[in-house]
């Protein structure tokens, strides 16, 4: 049977806060997104956290996905959450990926990134994850 | 915090941003209360110089309005930018991409930028790209930048909702009899060759100078032809004086485009509400369902199809 409204569809940012330039993984991701049926805003590289959270907040996104090669995530990670914070983006959920040693992972997600997906996974597990861990309710 | 979407009018007209955001996403996704929202903002729109920026892929659309929209900063104006790119008819997903080329805007608190995608709409624009418009007219926009998808020659939509369109070309996008096909070509009220450092840009100035030259009907406004290189920033100041030279002649004679852009928007907005109402009155009538079947072997046609819903409908709304 026709239906007259429209599914709400799910929004995700992906974005490299930081200063290295290879982008591949990212856009990997942005794809695996955009094939589960996701609108992914991609902002390109070398993005300051500034820049992040205002993109997230005008795009009014439901997850953020921020990946990082540089090294730099334990400065750039916690100032994006506390930014969103800030803004009152608390209902955002917020994953990373790329190279991140173990040690620094649980400090990270005590600081509020959700999970964090190293190199070689599966773009099908990060999609699930998107899924169902959505912090709003459709 | 879930705030519905009158809170949310409420919040822009205050200038709220986060509000913006959140209007936009429920105007999206077609909250049946949105449209309470809309009709809150409505009477503070009107105000802001809408453009549309259309043309074909990779002729610089994103780059040159990352451009504009950083010399009107200059000027102090509050800018608007909506950026639509299509969605896959096959997931339905999309990669929206056209921040990339505007990044430097997204620290200032003066621009707001929206990526859209056109969830299934044909002719450029998504369906809820004018709505859209409204909400940042309403948030007190001066100049409101919409990007069409990378349009070939009929995504033209675009003229239903702006005040000026640029039409940006580039060197090399193909020869002169694209230049005199209709729809696309007709539309501009500016027409800009970009990447003008490329090869051939002489030449394509002159092939669409010809096609403009071409045309046989009197106008009042006859589209001016800038060269830009985006990139390095050249030429963009003489756009500007071109923008602002035809808002004023707008102003002057805009009324009877005024008037056109009211006519159409009333005519999609009745065309969709018909849409629905007619759909609401069809579900799970067995008509309908029949009618499938007779259509897909070929024993009734489409159009006396509808021609009997619809009978049908207004009969039964009558009784």
């Amino acid at each position: 049977m026709p239906s007259a409204g429209v599914e709400r569809k799910i929004r995700a940012l992906v974005a490299k806060p930081g200063l290295d330039s290879h982008d591949r993984g990212a856009k990997v991701v942005a794809r695996a997104l955009r094939d589960a049926g996701m609108e992914v805003i991609y902002t390109g590289l070398r993005q300051t956290p500034e820049q992040i959270v205002e993109a997230a907040m005008q795009e009014d996104v439901d997850v953020l996905c921020l990946s990082i090669l540089s090294g730099a995530h334990m400065t750039l990670f916690p100032r994006i959450i506390d930014l969103m914070k800030e803004r009152g983006l608390d209902d955002v959920l917020v994953i990373a990926g790329g190279v991140i040693p173990e040690e620094d992972i649980s400090k990270l997600k005590d600081r509020g990134i959700a999970e964090i997906f190293g190199p070689g996974t599966p773009t099908r597990v990060t999609v699930d994850y998107v899924r169902n861990n959505l912090k709003r309710k459709s | 915090m879930t705030l519905s979407p009158k809170d949310l009018a409420q919040g822009v007209l205050k200038g709220n941003r986060r509000s913006v955001a959140r209007l936009m996403t429920a105007i999206e996704n077609e909250d049946p209360e949105s449209r309470a929202a809309i009709s809150q903002l409505y009477p503070h729109t009107g105000n802001a110089y809408i453009v549309g920026v259309t043309g074909p892929p990779g002729s610089g659309k994103s780059t040159l309005i990352g451009q504009l929209a950083k010399q009107y900063r200059k000027r102090k104006k509050k800018v608007g930018i909506i950026a639509v790119d299509p969605s896959s008819p096959f997931t339905g997903g999309a990669l929206l991409g056209d921040r990339i080329r505007m990044q430097e805007l997204s620290a200032d608190e003066g621009v707001f930028v929206r990526s859209m995608a056109t969830r299934g709409n044909l002719g450029g624009l998504a369906r809820s790209t004018v709505d859209l418009v409204n909400v940042l007219d309403a948030f007190g926009c001066d100049i409101i930048f919409v990007e069409t998808v990378g349009a070939g020659q009929s995504e033209v939509d675009v003229i239903k909702l702006a005040d000026a369109v640029v039409l940006v070309m580039a060197p090399g996008l193909g020869d002169d009899i694209q230049a005199i096909k209709a729809g696309i070509m007709e539309i501009g009220d500016i027409i800009v060759v970009n990447k003008a450092d490329r090869e051939n840009a002489e030449r394509t100035m002159l092939e669409i100078k010809e096609a403009i030259e071409l045309d046989t009907e009197q106008k009042e406004w006859s589209p001016p032809i800038v060269k830009t290189i985006a990139t390095s920033n050249e030429g963009v100041e003489e756009l500007i004086e071109k923008l602002e030279e035809h808002r004023g002649f707008h102003m002057k004679a805009g009324l009877a485009r005024t008037r056109i852009k009211g006519e159409i928007q009333l005519l999609e907005a009745l065309k969709a509400r018909l849409a629905e109402t007619v759909m609401a009155d069809l579900k799970g009538d067995r008509d309908y369902e029949i009618m499938i079947e007779k259509i897909a072997s070929r024993q009734l046609n489409p159009y006396e199809a509808a021609a009997t819903l619809v009978d049908k409908i207004v009969r039964r709304n009558q009784d």
